[in-house]
């Protein structure tokens, strides 16, 4: 049996038929072809499906798809800015923090929804705040130091736009 | 490409910090710098694709039925309800496929489905494609399978003692069925040598079993063409090696199969084998005429497994009194779980690969693989050697403390530098004293070691690696890597190269070497890879080969074309060849201003020459090993050499190991991208690390669970979390190897092995117990401690 959904994804409507027991990361992957957020357990195990909700991070594998209906919904597809990429994203580009890249749309939800609320973490912090999102390739190395570097990014703006 | 646009790229790249041309102190334009991903923005964007990414039109989703049971004899399988049901297009059993396959061509010995018996819980009985994931699902359990549940071998001596239960038929009358493999061999008078030393440090090892865990399920999908055609895209990392088993297990023509391999997220050798979905996508397809995908379920994949193998390890080293070392007898027993996997060259590798980086005196390897009803064990990153060089560097550990020898000494003093190893490999760079060096100095060890209070100590290792195994798994006298490039009239280069882009970054190193060569910038350059339509024959990611084997054959391929363009420039400004650079964008002449953007170069050449494409391969050499049998396995172009220093702090009254620090060397010939090689070594260093605290592939054995996997999910199968990692600084070594493009070796898996005993060390040190049972978990530790100091609580 199918419903019909409405959702708001990266700023866009939409209406879409789905099962009525599809969690809203079937109906972004298999519904609207929204394939950048990835599964990797499908129990709420590895993150590899972290999405923003409302600005928070929440994993999308565990969560039914009309909880998800009337909040606002970020996948890694609408983390870029008008200006370009996300700094987290330019971030994880240029410190090699995505090697297979399938934990990586998922690590960069987590790291935004930290960034909005903190925008100088410490490495703990940072370490905390992706704790329930697994990488195999990295150590986690890269990943800490891209969410690093992207938060003087962040900062430096801010400052920016404070004395301009 | 208009030379406005190049000024731009150029410009772009000098604002990056250590990006800009001719950045490198050697003079080159791209390699050696720390250059962004090929595919490092469709990454972040979350525009990569990967296979589970893609749908077909039409397409249905299959599923496969799987062993209850860990040994067991298949009475009868009626599939008429399922095949009834509305929505199921098509259903397999065994007898569909009934042609054994293997990734080793000796030992074949699995069915896609199962023909008669299982031998593990989780063994692919049945499959079945439909309309939609939920009407497969109902369909299996539609599926009715009778069986006559038979004796299970779950222990591996049980196995290697048992005649009454055979897992396998034994190949000649007489054997043990329940043993893949027995190596024995001696190199030099070890018996002689151990008895003439003046110490003996003997000891039992076990290493525990761990799996790969990639973040990506496998996944297959595959669509049968009107003309007989039939494409497989999966999540392989060997194209090639899936092609022929899929054509000899369907009995197709090999030229007729596509195999494409999308994106990978994460493999580490778990991905290295054909395996039951590949198959049963193709037969399915086939079948219905209609393209059909299989996603295994996370539970799926640790029960399909082929991860490092279970050893049981007895290691003797003799050594003279100034820690020389004189002779290692060691012997292993392998629990290869239900299938051979690559388990023959595991077996040769758990002795082999261990003769380096030190001088051995006299060496003897006894190992045995035996089958038993688990999951099939089969290749994990560092392939075989993980497991024996724990043993060998905590006794070497043992030894250093028996002499009193500072441990770093003593591994210098066994230092055996370039040449023969004792099993007669040929060693052609050894970067291994500096990166004892580096860690020594960068861990602050000879203020450290033995010097630190109760609960914290640090602890060394060292370890050496294959850049590439030096044959193919299948005998042939063909190259073992090749690579074409294409050069285009607007600028842009194309390499089409075989190599399985895994997220190791073999499609960026080829791009920079292709960059290098042919004088473009980097985003100018275009890879095509693992297609087997599409790009020459690469044997896939695996044993670390594709910077040494793809990079030479692209290398080859570049500079063919590198040449032609030289010298159409030359012409036209009436100068030697040698007098023409490429470089950066632009064609120029050395020691003159005088320059033309490349684009106009490689029109220059076009014009001179016809249509600019070339192909480079690369054959290993043969004379790098001995000529006994099993004499080429283990055998590589060239070897990394690795040390790692661990820091550690252990909590006396819980037994908790925190490891603070990891101080990781590594000699890889020439870091070709030192932000790519970093990546590889804290990845190694961390997935050693998790095996060696809190990882553990653990089949239940006993009771009505017995088969079962202890922790089939991401939850129970403890990998590290990011809170759980200690920091991980990486060192560069560069040897500048003969055998290597530009110098360069592996990476990849080279520096997972010394992580273990390092920790073991380092426990050592902080807390006087010796480790010799892997994983140190807190009770095993705590126990350890009660054992040494029983006035302690």
């Amino acid at each position: 049996m199918k419903r019909i959904v409405s959702l708001e994804v990266n700023g866009e409507r939409h209406e879409v038929a789905v099962p009525v027991h599809y969690t809203l990361l079937e109906t972004l992957r298999y519904g609207l072809g929204l394939t950048g957020s990835k599964q990797g357990c499908d129990k709420g195990d590895c993150g590899a499906c972290t999405v923003l909700l409302d600005g928070g991070a929440v994993l999308s594998c565990i969560l039914p798809v009309w909880e998800a209906e009337g909040r606002i919904i970020r996948t890694v597809e609408g983390l870029a800015e008008p200006a370009g990429l996300h700094p987290v994203q330019d971030a994880f580009d240029r410190t090699g923090a995505a090697q297979c890249g399938f934990c990586t749309p998922g690590m960069l939800c987590s790291s935004i929804d930290l960034l909005a609320s903190n925008d100088n973490p410490s490495r703990d912090e940072i370490a905390e705040a992706l704790s329930g999102n697994l990488c195999r390739c990295t150590g986690y190395t890269k990943i800490i130091e891209a969410v690093e570097l992207a938060a003087g990014v962040i900062r430096e703006r801010r400052t920016g736009d404070a004395s301009g | 490409m208009h030379p406005d646009e190049l000024n731009a790229i150029q410009a772009a790249q000098a604002a990056e910090p250590g990006a800009g041309p001719d950045a490198a102190a050697d003079g080159r334009a791209v390699l050696g710098l720390r250059n962004r991903r090929y595919e490092g923005h469709a990454k972040s964007t979350g525009r990569e694709l990967y296979t589970d990414d893609l749908a077909l039109p039409g397409m249905l989703h299959g599923k496969i039925l799987r062993s209850p049971h860990p040994h067991a004899r298949i009475l009868s399988i009626d599939t008429s309800a399922a095949e009834a049901m509305t929505g199921v297009h098509g259903v397999l059993t065994g007898d569909d496929m009934p042609t054994p396959f293997g990734i080793i061509p000796w030992t074949r010995d699995e069915h896609a489905l199962a023909t008669d018996r299982v031998r593990y819980v989780g063994d692919a009985v049945a499959a079945v494609a439909a309309v939609d994931e939920e009407t497969a699902n109902r369909a299996l359990a539609a599926i009715r399978v009778e069986y006559e549940p038979l004796p299970a071998l779950l222990d591996p001596r049980e196995a290697l003692e048992s005649s009454a239960v055979q897992i396998h038929e034994p190949k000649k009358e007489g054997r043990n069925g329940n043993v893949t493999k027995h190596v024995l061999l001696e190199f030099g008078p070890v018996d002689a040598e151990m008895d003439a030393a003046d110490i003996v440090v003997e000891g039992e090892y076990h290493f525990h079993g761990t799996t790969h865990a990639p973040i990506e399920p496998h996944c297959a999908i595959a669509r049968a063409g009107a003309d007989g055609s039939l494409t497989v895209w999966s999540s392989t990392q060997v194209p090639h090696y899936l092609q022929r088993e899929i054509a000899r297990v369907l009995q197709l023509d090999v030229a007729k199969i596509r195999v494409v391999q999308p994106a990978v997220g994460g493999a580490f050798g778990g991905k290295s084998e054909p395996f039951d979905l590949e198959f049963c996508v193709a037969a399915l397809a086939i079948r219905t005429g209609r393209p059909v995908k299989i996603l295994y379920t996370r539970e799926e994949l640790f029960y399909s497994h082929r991860g490092r193998h279970p050893i049981d390890m007895w290691f003797r080293v003799g050594a003279s009194k100034d820690g020389t070392i004189r002779a290692v007898d060691a012997r292993s027993l392998l629990d290869g779980g239900a299938y051979a996997s690559f388990g023959l060259v595991t077996t040769y590798y758990s002795g082999q690969l261990l003769t380096a980086p030190y001088a051995l005196g006299s060496y003897r390897f006894e190992s045995t693989r035996v089958y038993t009803n688990k999951p099939a064990c089969g290749p994990k990153r560092g392939h075989g050697s993980v497991q024996p060089r724990f043993a060998f560097e905590v006794s070497l550990d043992k030894l250093a403390g028996e002499l009193g020898i500072d441990p770093i000494e003593l591994r210098r003093r066994n230092f055996m530098g370039t040449g023969r190893t004792v099993n007669e490999f040929r060693v052609s760079s050894n970067g291994f004293l500096e990166c004892l060096e580096a860690v020594e100095k960068a861990s602050g060890w000879k203020e450290k070691h033995a010097k630190l209070p109760f609960g914290r100590g640090i602890g060394v290792a060292g370890s050496c690696y294959i850049s590439g195994t030096n044959y193919p798994i299948y005998p042939n006298r063909m190259p073992q890597a090749a690579a074409q490039v294409q050069v285009e009239r607007s600028g842009r280069v194309t390499v089409f190269h075989g190599a399985s882009e895994i997220g190791q970054g073999s499609d960026s190193t080829m791009a920079a070497i292709a960059a290098e060569e042919l004088g473009v910038p980097l985003g100018y350059v275009r890879v095509v890879s693992a297609d087997t339509d599409l790009v020459p024959v690469d044997l896939g990611a695996y044993s670390s080969r594709e910077t040494l084997m793809v990079g030479n054959a692209t290398r080859a391929a570049c500079v063919k074309l590198a040449g032609l363009v030289r010298a159409a420039v030359a012409s036209e400004w009436r100068i030697p060849e040698a007098g023409v650079r490429l470089a950066a964008g632009w064609a120029s002449e050395r020691g003159n201003g005088r320059r033309i953007p490349i684009a106009e170069a490689f029109q220059l050449a076009e014009a001179a020459h016809g249509t600019l494409g070339s192909v480079g391969h690369y054959d290993t050499p043969k004379d790098v090993h001995g000529e006994y049998r099993g004499g080429t396995i283990g055998a590589s172009p060239a070897y990394s050499f690795t040390a790692h220093v661990a820091e550690v702090v252990v909590d006396p009254d819980t037994g908790i190991v925190d490891v603070k620090k990891i101080w990781v060397a590594h000699d890889c010939g020439k870091a070709l991208n030192p932000m790519l090689v970093e990546g590889q070594m804290e990845g190694s260093a961390y997935m050693g690390f998790g095996e060696a605290l809190m990882e553990h592939h653990l089949v239940k054995r006993g009771g009505p669970e017995s088969g079962l996997h202890d922790a089939p999910s991401l939850l129970d199968y403890r990998i590290p979390t990011s809170l759980d990692c200690p920091e991980f600084v990486s060192l560069i070594v560069e040897s500048n190897d003969p055998e290597g493009p530009y110098g360069a070796k592996e990476a990849g898996e080279g520096p997972l092995h010394p992580s273990l005993p390092a920790i073991a060390n380092a426990i050592y040190d902080a807390v006087g117990v010796r480790l010799d049972r892997l994983p140190f978990t807190p009770d095993r530790v705590w126990n350890a401690l009660r054992t040494s100091r029983p006035s302690s609580p």
